[in-house]
């Protein structure tokens, strides 16, 4: 068994490496290995945001996203930095800038770029999934 | 002219690969805090700059009318975090006439080969 980490630098919807990512965590745990951690950034950050609403007949990214951590405990980290910068606030980070609302929720969770580290030096495995 | 290195570059414990100008997109100061941060964790890091990530290094830049920050200061700020290993691909610099004297920071220029095994000889390598 392999300890897998995944870093997703692509937007929702915009461009195939999201839903490939997704689809590559799931083969992940079925073939029997750890999802570990999955790392949001750049225009990844979008991935995680409480609000996406694609239409019914599509892929829904987020819920894929909170699924894998709900039935395989895979941590989902934002980095804060990207993530502020492109609107993805939590309730905490929301009241402290006075947004209108928050846009963020766990199992998602805003981190710095050390837990990417982090996470590359504890995984057996980093892949990038880039546009 | 620009002498490239017959050495074999020694590998550090990650790798960040540079790929995008300063401008344009947010790739190049998104990969430069990977670095920044990586080394602030104790890491030793190598930046390899390549493609039109090689803008990056251009002397004489300036923030301004794009609206954008610059990266400039952040590449300032990488001797601080003990980040002196800069590899630039030779012949990214031959393909868009520049030489290491128009870079703003020491540089060892690398032929396509040792780009190729100085990829397969880091532990971990970032892309950006």
């Amino acid at each position: 068994m392999l300890n897998y980490a995944l870093l997703l630098h692509a937007a929702p919807y915009s461009h195939q490496a999201a839903l490939s990512a997704l689809r590559f965590a799931d083969t992940v745990v079925a073939n029997g290995h750890r999802m570990k951690t999955v790392f949001f950034y750049h225009d990844g950050v979008h991935n995680a945001s409480a609000l996406m609403a694609p239409p019914q007949d599509e892929v829904h990214l987020a819920d894929g996203w909170k699924r894998l951590h709900q039935e395989h405990g895979t941590e989902l980290l934002v980095c804060v930095a990207a993530g502020l910068r492109r609107g993805l606030l939590d309730v905490s980070e929301a009241n402290r800038h006075g947004a209108v609302s928050h846009s963020l929720e766990a199992p998602f969770e805003l981190t710095g770029v050390g837990q990417l580290i982090d996470a590359m030096l504890t995984s057996d495995r980093m892949i990038t999934f880039a546009p | 002219m620009t002498d490239v290195s017959t050495s074999r570059p020694v590998p550090q414990d990650l790798l960040v690969v540079l790929r995008h100008p300063p401008h344009g997109t947010h790739w190049l100061r998104e990969g430069l805090d990977v670095a920044l941060v990586a080394a602030a964790f104790g890491q030793r890091v190598g930046l390899l700059f390549q493609g039109d990530g090689i803008y990056a290094l251009l002397k004489g830049q300036q923030a301004g009318a794009l609206g954008q920050k610059g990266t400039h200061p952040q590449l300032a700020m990488l001797e601080m975090y003990d980040i002196e290993t800069l590899w630039v691909s030779a012949r990214g610099l031959n393909e868009r006439g520049l030489s290491t004297d128009d870079l703003m920071l020491p540089v060892v220029p690398l032929e396509a080969s040792a780009v190729t095994e100085l990829l397969q000889r880091h532990p971990h390598t970032l892309i950006f």
